[in-house]
């Protein structure tokens, strides 16, 4: 089986720092795809999509357990840098890198 | 001698992740922990679940999370290779191979643990949308999901399992009916007379028992309608749930050339004719006979270790005698041996009490207890068990088999079972596993739960555990966690306000990083109820410590939109205030417009973004429909126009609501005043509430509910005057706010305080805190203030916005 090499996510600009509020989320949509980004109280950013994948909950409207989003519908809790679930059975939810340049958050996207 | 390094060990491998398959590796991993090199193979994409409490699932007492045996990390830790949600598909005996999709692995020794699938009968219409059967987790949920918008459910299947789907079904608001071929319920349990008591006490419970009536047809397009049975009639039904038998999964077994009868065949070290290949669980058949509960797997898989790891090779399994305790629909039922199988030598003792639905019955076979039944009371039934399974003389007086003769006997019984007797059926778990665990310091149901699993299955043996505690122990220790306000800080109420008042902690981080050991939202949330309660105006309010609900004052619904429920105090409106609502309605194509239960209306599926604008446009403050506060207060129209009515219930409804708005509690709150005894308010299922007396006086209540759980409310005091039900009442909401747990709503806290030490302290000062209590509800109301009027000042970044479009760079 040959290994198809995913192409280097591309960061774009989404917001100032400022503009995530502390220890929550915020959905965001970046070409196609539906994002939630969220800033922990310790000052990590991190971006997972906008969508459970157990019945489509709106994670960015979800509360943070530690670095774990806990989804607004189910409280299924997804891990901020695995995208893993707590629920046996039930997908990861896709993450996307993060960075911080300078106040601005930048969010890669492999398009 | 030298040891290798890295010796090659011999490879186990088990197809099947059920109940069997996991508890056969337990059983190895405590013999020897090293010996094997170990892959399982579940055609189920979990970890190892406990089956039996599906049932608890489907009803929605248990969550599905509860009922995990064996984690995914758990087969991590042991070092076991698990193939979740990977179906075995051909065994290769020749090369000693398995084979699972891409997937070949080799084994020295090979286990069949595939337990059952449900029979479906042949009849047309079983491929029909709405066509369920209940064996997995999957089908729990799909169950549970489809019965949303159904109103007519049929169960076909009067056995165990189709009475406990029926029970599952009824707690998601459908109609069910029970379709049994037999002339009665649970034929296989139950002799006649036992099957009609039941079929009795289910249809109380609003069930349907349709008897001797043979299914011909699953009617309907392409979701299912209805059913026709052999008669020719017809019932309607929207979803149906199959629940007709269970059949052995032997195809792989077949296939790989085993021997098969009904199942597949084992010998007494529950080996298959090919002596490097066993079989465990529902899937063998042993001496003719297959099981169906669990109870036997537990002796089977214990010998099937022994022999496996060698530590005694000629370990036998002989055979398991069938007695269980079940609750079916709420109906204890006890059941050993084949009541059917009755022989022209046998006597039988009867016995039955129809206005309790009580129904007893033992077959006496030689002198011995050699089957029973037992439905609606098991008094006798631990006793007879006993004799059962250890095949003791039934009493000279038969009489005493069910009414024992010196009742003291009983008393020390416990303590006198020898330490080999099996306590919990459902885990197979004995007397002296769990005095073990009494002795090592689990003292708790939950601890000793923890230990041995004991008491974590269908929990009909709780009783007897907490018995043993209280013997080897002296007493039930209530388990630390369980007084704990919330999780992540390991302290009870009144020790963590001490500490938070003491160390000046405002806001809920300052709280967790000083005294908590963890973060999770229900925490957080409980916190910030207290700290807001303790705290007034100098609580730090933190945003993130907040449920969606509590941060945009709106309830969030399945597709993430919002519904909206602006106050009408007292349930009284206004034609202007009609008007508005239905404008706003229109103006922002609100797709559902409802009454609800509390007296107001329900605008459904708002987009977040939209709700600043609707509550502006309605010009009311919030219901507070979505979150832990006082909700409604219902009322009745009261003397103003009622013929009957003796007070004004609306003019105290509305007073009860105005002073109250805004006030929040550790759970929901609800009140009612009704006008007179008539109670058309339904007051006395309330969390507080007030109904007139004949002669003019308030009656306030404390402590109901009607939700799933109901509780008549228990009558607190009664006064003269609305200012005085007023205080009262107020000191009440305080004293609840300040004591009760997270999320105990009154219908818990009243019993658990007791209504007589709460009237001390709330009507006869006894603590002298009465003026502490109206000086709080003063100091709360005067702090509230709209929510919605954050409308205009949004106190986060984002907080009522859509999503924020940002368009990517062209690619070049
Ligand atoms: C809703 C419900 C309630 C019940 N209540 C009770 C009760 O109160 N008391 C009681 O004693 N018993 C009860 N039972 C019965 C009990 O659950 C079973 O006796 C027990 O689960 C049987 O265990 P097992 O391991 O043999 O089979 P299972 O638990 O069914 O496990 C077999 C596993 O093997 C997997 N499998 C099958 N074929 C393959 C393959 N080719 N490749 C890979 N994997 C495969 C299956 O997917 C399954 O996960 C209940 C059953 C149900 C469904
Ligand atoms: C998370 C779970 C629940 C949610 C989201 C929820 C939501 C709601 C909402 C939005 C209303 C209408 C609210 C209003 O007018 O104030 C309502 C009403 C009601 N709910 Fe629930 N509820 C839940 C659990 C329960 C439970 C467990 C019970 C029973 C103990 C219950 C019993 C009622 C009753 C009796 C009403 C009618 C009274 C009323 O309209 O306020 N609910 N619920
Ligand atoms: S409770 Fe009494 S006063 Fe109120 S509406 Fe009913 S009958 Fe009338
Ligand atoms: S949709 Fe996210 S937990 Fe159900």
């Amino acid at each position: 089986m040959s290994q198809t090499i995913a192409p280097p996510p591309r960061f774009t600009t989404i917001c100032e720092m400022h503009e995530l509020p502390i220890g929550l989320g915020r959905s965001f949509r970046i070409g196609e795809q539906s994002v939630a980004v969220f800033r922990t109280r310790t000052g990590k950013v991190f971006a997972v999509a906008n969508e459970c994948p157990h019945k489509g909950g709106p994670l960015a409207d979800g509360m943070l357990a530690g670095e774990q989003v806990v989804c607004p519908l189910h409280t299924f809790r997804f891990d901020s840098t695995s995208g893993e679930c707590d629920q046996p059975g039930v997908c990861a939810v896709a993450t996307f890198p993060v960075e911080v340049v300078d106040g601005f958050v930048r969010i890669g996207i492999t398009a | 001698m030298i040891r290798a390094l890295h010796p090659v060990k011999p490879k186990l491998v088990v197809i099947g992740n059920g109940m069997a398959g996991a508890r056969l590796l337990e059983d190895v991993l405590a013999l020897d922990s090293e010996l094997f090199d170990i892959t399982v193979f579940g055609d189920e994409p979990y970890g190892n679940y406990n089956r039996i409490l599906l049932s608890n699932v489907l009803n929605g007492s248990q969550d599905a999370k509860e009922i995990f045996l064996n984690s995914l990390e758990w087969y991590k830790e042991n070092d076991i290779t698990l193939h979740a949600g990977q179906r075995v598909t051909k065994v290769d005996r020749e090369a000693k191979t398995v084979h699972a999709g891409e997937l070949t692995v080799p084994y020295d020794y090979l286990v069949f643990a595939t337990g059952s699938k449900p029979f479906v009968p042949p009849v047309p219409g079983t491929s029909l949308h709405g066509v369920f059967v209940f064996r997995t987790l999957d089908d729990c949920r799909n169950i549970a999901n489809y019965a949303k918008g159904c109103k007519n459910a049929v169960v076909i299947g009067g056995g165990l399992l189709g009475l406990e789907a029926a029970k599952g079904l009824m707690t998601h608001n459908v109609g069910v009916t029970v379709i049994e071929m037999a002339p009665w319920l649970m034929s296989v349990q139950l002799d006649e007379a036992g099957g009609k008591v039941l079929g009795q006490t289910i249809e109380k419970m609003g069930i349907t028992a349709k008897t001797g009536a043979s299914t011909k047809e699953f009617i309907g397009h392409t979701q299912v309608t209805g059913v026709r049975f052999a008669d020719g009639s017809e019932i309607p039904a929207d979803m149906v749930v199959v629940s007709a038998g269970i059949r052995p999964n032997t195809d792989l077994a077949k296939e790989s050339g085993l021997k098969c009868d009904r199942a597949l065949v084992v010998d007494d070290q529950l080996r298959t004719n090919d002596p490097a290949v066993f079989g465990v669980g529902e899937c063998v058949q042993h001496n003719g006979m297959i099981y169906g509960l669990v109870a036997p797997l537990w002796e089977q898989t214990k010998v099937l270790a022994k022999v496996l790891t060698g530590v005694d090779t000629v370990a036998a399994y002989t055979g398991s005698k069938i007695a269980t305790k079940l609750k079916v629909m709420g109906v204890e039922l006890a059941s050993m041996g084949r009541i059917s199988d009755l022989q022209s030598t046998d006597e039988v003792v009867q016995f039955s009490e129809p206005s309790r639905r009580v129904y007893w019955k033992a077959i006496i076979r030689d002198g011995k207890v050699n089957a029973a039944c037992l439905l609606g009371d098991l008094g006798p039934a631990d006793d007879l068990m006993r004799m059962f399974h250890a095949g003791t003389s039934a009493p000279e007086r038969r009489l005493e088999l069910f009414f024992s003769a010196n009742t003291e006997k009983k008393e020390t019984s416990l303590a006198d079972l020898p330490d080999s007797h099996q306590i919990c059926d459902c885990n197979g778990v004995c007397k002296g596993t769990i005095v073990k665990a009494i002795n090592a310091g689990k003292c708790t149901l939950p601890a000793v739960g923890k230990a041995t699993r004991a008491g974590t299955g269908c929990g009909s043996c709780k009783k007897l555990i907490k018995g043993l505690i209280e013997a080897v122990a002296g007493g039930v220790k209530a388990d630390p966690s369980e007084g704990w306000y919330v999780p992540a800080v390991p302290m009870d109420k009144p020790t963590l306000v001490f500490e938070v008042k003491a160390r000046g902690l405002k806001s809920v981080s300052a709280v967790l990083a000083e005294l908590g050991t963890s973060e999770d939202e229900k925490s957080k949330a409980g916190l910030a109820s207290m700290l807001k309660g303790l705290w007034g105006s100098e609580y730090i309010d933190e945003r993130d410590a907040r449920f969606v609900n509590d941060r945009v004052h709106a309830n969030i619904q399945k597709d993430g939109t919002f519904s909206v429920v602006p106050r009408a105090y007292g349930g009284v409106t206004t034609a202007d205030e009609l008007i508005r609502i239905g404008e706003v309605a229109k103006k922002y194509n609100v797709p559902m417009v409802k009454y609800t239960g509390g007296q107001r209306i329900d605008l459904l599926g708002i987009k977040k973004e939209d709700l600043p604008g609707v509550w502006r446009d309605l010009g009311m403050p919030s219901g507070y429909a979505y979150t832990k506060a006082l909700r409604t207060v219902k009322t009745c129209v009261g003397s103003e126009f009622c013929r009957y009515g003796t007070n004004d219930s609306t003019s105290l409804g509305i007073a009860l609501e105005k002073r109250y708005q805004g006030f929040e509690f550790p759970a929901k709150v609800k009140l009612g005043v009704s006008g007179c005894p008539r109670n058309c308010a339904e007051s006395t299922v309330k969390d507080v509430g007030v109904v007139a007396t004949e002669g003019g006086e308030w009656e306030v209540s404390i402590g109901g509910a009607a939700g799933a759980h109901v509780r008549k409310s228990d009558v607190l005091c009664r006064v003269k005057t609305q200012a005085e039900a007023i205080k009262v009442i107020g000191r009440f909401l305080i004293y609840y706010r300040d004591n009760a747990k997270w999320l105990e709503r009154t219908y818990d806290f009243v019993p658990r305080i007791g209504l007589e030490a709460i009237r001390s302290i709330i009507v006869e000062d006894s603590l002298g805190i009465g003026g502490d209590l109206d000086y709080e509800v003063e100091k709360t109301a005067a702090a509230y203030v709209d929510p919605w009027l954050e409308r205009d000042y949004p106190v986060y970044a984002g907080q009522f916005d859509d999503a924020r479009r940002i368009s990517l760079p062209v690619l070049t």
